[in-house]
């Protein structure tokens, strides 16, 4: 396993007391796999992934739990060896791509320092592979001489990829790589994704809050509900067994395209919780059409198919769930609730 | 012509009809450009005419950079076109005159993009809802109980704790249904819809599309909605519009332009839509590289260069718009009239 995640918890301080942003989650990334990490925003997605690189505001801090790189616990590591890990193992494209990128830089010139200073590569070399690595994800070399402002969006976020790649990384981290593009470079993009893994075997943890990125890319499917991991298994498994109702919910809100005209979409009602003394149970339980009073404990992690689990009480009534939660009214009547 | 005849006047079927519309942008000039007299300009819109009818929901499709917005913000008289004209309930809307502008403003409403700056952050929810109220002279009598209508509209009425919080105490879907709201509380008849929910996550989406659904179903009323996603209009769009570079490159009923699109880019905007589907086909899109510089179009079909089937025609003139079959146009050569 080249990353796994263990009962990882993550406070941030607040005056009111500590907000349990990443409460107790585990998962694993194999090798040469693309692992989705699906939920709203505020449910902790963005903190977990980055404190794989330990890169957290000051007000957070790792309050339990273990993460294993390579045989390596990265919470023990010194600040030095941690510093010699990223990019060079683990690299990060952050969320918005179009600020990611210096504007008053060559991009070509951003990818050389990058090469020489960390990566050691004398110029010429670094010139060499920066134009590789544009090939790599489908951009052509003379744009090297470009500046940001001259690349449109889904450039920025090529480019942003090859630069992430610069140093070989074993692991990269890439943290809502699609959410403002159109649709045909958002295709693009993960296109390029998707080629990067068949052909270098790259391994990528993708954040994203869109369950049809999950479908076209990724193997394997975390899925977060407010600081929690509340269902994860093969992409295939979750997207066609989902078993957490907050799984579920998500699906039966996706616009699709070849649906019935006038089906109705059923958005998940009400907000995310406070993450301030949480009371015990699940945390979906005040949106969730099919809470019972057992639901106020903490809920148990079901195994529902190989490699396949989710922590929810009502979890090997699946199917039976899967079918009531086709019907709008259903999660109509959270609200009156 | 006066605020009382613009706001009475009812003829025909028809709520806003486009012709010819065109924008440009002039660019800034090099000092070549100043010396050789020459006015660099982009053509952001380029001759769009379409009708939309009373309680009819239009669709605009394209990616960005295509005109979508501007054109959005044409039809509600925020932009001046260059050329062509709007007609809202058969009155030119330049020719419209202080009075009639205000009654024009009550009737037409936007819906922001991004909720997030859309809204005051110095006001409480309750004063940004009241504000179109007082701006479109309301009669104060009337408030409250408009207030409530479009409260219940967007499904906020059981949260009227909401109403004394400011914005960055909501969620991005209860701003996105504030600024809904905000729009809808002086009843208009009209609305621009730019992306309405590109900025929301998938599962707080399906909640937006809903109330602008269940409004188009009982207030009748008419919207254009402006999204690059083909399945969000097809929820909310009885008819839709393709854009390409400025122009309309295809015309249609929803189901069929989504069941058969016959432009070559519009098939393409088709296949790229996600799909939660895990055997989804992961074919090529038919479609090469990324949009040209709006500066410097492509000869011909703005189109051709990123075209599967263009051939010499197609780089040397520009297809016309043309009814293939009632109630279809498109823009292309290679598309027979069915």
């Amino acid at each position: 396993m080249l990353l796994s995640i263990k009962d990882l918890q993550i406070h941030y301080k607040t005056p009111m007391g500590p907000v349990k942003a990443v409460d107790g989650i585990s998962f694993d990334v194999p090798e040469g796999k693309v692992v989705g990490v699906v939920g709203e925003s505020g449910f902790g997605k963005t903190t977990a992934v980055r404190s794989i690189l330990r890169v957290m505001p000051t007000v957070a801090s790792f309050a339990g739990g273990e993460i294993i790189f390579d045989g390596k616990d990265i919470l023990k590591l010194s600040d030095r060896q941690m510093n010699d890990l990223r990019w060079r193992d683990i690299a990060y494209i952050p969320q918005s791509a179009m600020n990611a990128l210096d504007p008053v830089w060559r991009v070509g010139d951003q990818i050389v320092e990058v090469l020489t200073k960390r990566g050691g590569m004398p110029k010429a070399e670094a010139r060499t592979r920066s134009e590789q690595l544009f090939a790599m994800v489908g951009l052509e070399a003379n744009r090297l001489r470009d500046y940001p402002h001259q690349f449109s969006g889904g450039m920025r976020q090529r480019a942003s990829i090859a630069l992430a790649l610069a140093l070989n990384p074993r692991l990269v981290i890439a943290d809502e790589p699609v959410t403002a593009l159109d649709v045909i470079i958002q295709r693009q993009v993960l296109d390029t994704f998707a080629k990067l893994q068949r052909e270098f075997g790259l391994s990528v943890i993708l954040v994203t809050h869109d369950i049809s990125v999950v479908a076209y890319v990724c193997d394997h499917v975390v899925v977060m509900y407010a600081g929690k991991v509340v269902e994860k298994g093969p992409a295939r498994d979750v997207l066609t067994h989902p078993s957490h109702a907050y799984t579920i919910g998500l699906y039966n809100a996706f616009p699709e395209l070849s649906a019935d005209h006038d089906c109705e979409l059923s958005p998940i009602e009400g907000g995310p919780p406070l993450l301030l003394n949480t009371p015990p149970g699940c945390r979906f339980r005040p949106r969730c059409p099919f809470a019972l009073e057992i639901c106020k404990t903490d809920p148990p992690e079901v195994k529902v198919g190989p490699d396949h689990f989710a922590q929810c009480h009502r979890a090997h009534e699946g199917a039976s769930l899967r079918q009531l939660a086709a019907d709008p009214a259903v999660w109509r009547r959270v609200v009156t609730a | 012509m006066t605020g009382v005849a613009v706001a009475q006047k009812a003829g025909d079927d028809v709520l806003l009809r486009v012709e010819n519309l065109s924008k440009s942008f002039m660019l800034s000039r090099s000092l070549g450009d100043v010396l050789r007299g020459r006015n660099p300009k982009v053509d952001a819109v380029s001759d769009i005419s379409f009708t939309l009818r009373r309680g009819e929901t239009i669709g605009i499709v394209g990616e960005s950079g295509c005109g979508k917005t501007t054109l959005g913000r044409m039809l509600l008289k925020l932009i001046e076109p260059s050329a062509g004209s709007v007609r809202f309930d058969g009155v030119d809307l330049s020719d419209l005159d202080r009075p009639a502008e205000l009654a024009f403003r009550r009737r037409a409403q936007l819906v922001f993009q991004n909720p997030f700056d859309a809204l005051n952050p110095h006001f409480t929810i309750r004063r940004s809802l009241y504000e179109p109220l007082f701006n479109t002279q309301v009669p104060v009598a009337d408030h409250d109980n408009l207030m409530g209508q479009a409260l219940v509209r967007v499904q906020l009425d059981h949260m009227l704790h909401l109403l004394d919080s400011y914005p960055h105490q909501l969620s991005g879907g209860q701003l996105q249904r504030v600024v809904l709201a905000r729009a809808l509380v002086v009843q208009p008849d009209f609305i621009v819809a730019d992306e309405p929910v590109s900025m929301l996550d998938v599962s707080v989406r399906a909640g937006i599309l809903n109330v602008l659904r269940e409004a188009r179903d009982t207030m009748g009323l008419a919207a254009v909605f402006i999204s690059h996603d083909l399945a969000l209009v097809r929820y909310v769009c009885e008819r839709t519009i393709t854009m390409y570079l400025g122009s309309v490159v295809e015309d249609g009923p929803t189901r069929d332009v989504i069941a058969r699109p016959l432009h070559p880019y519009t098939r393409a905007l088709v296949q790229a839509v996600p799909v939660p589907d895990v055997d989804q086909s992961h074919d090529p899109l038919p479609i090469i590289g990324a949009m040209p510089d709006v500066r410097n179009p492509p000869p011909g079909c703005r189109f051709s260069d990123r075209c599967p089937l263009a051939d010499n025609a197609c780089r040397a003139e520009r297809p016309p718009l043309r009814v293939v079959s009632p109630g279809r146009r498109v823009a292309c050569f290679k598309v027979p009239d069915q």
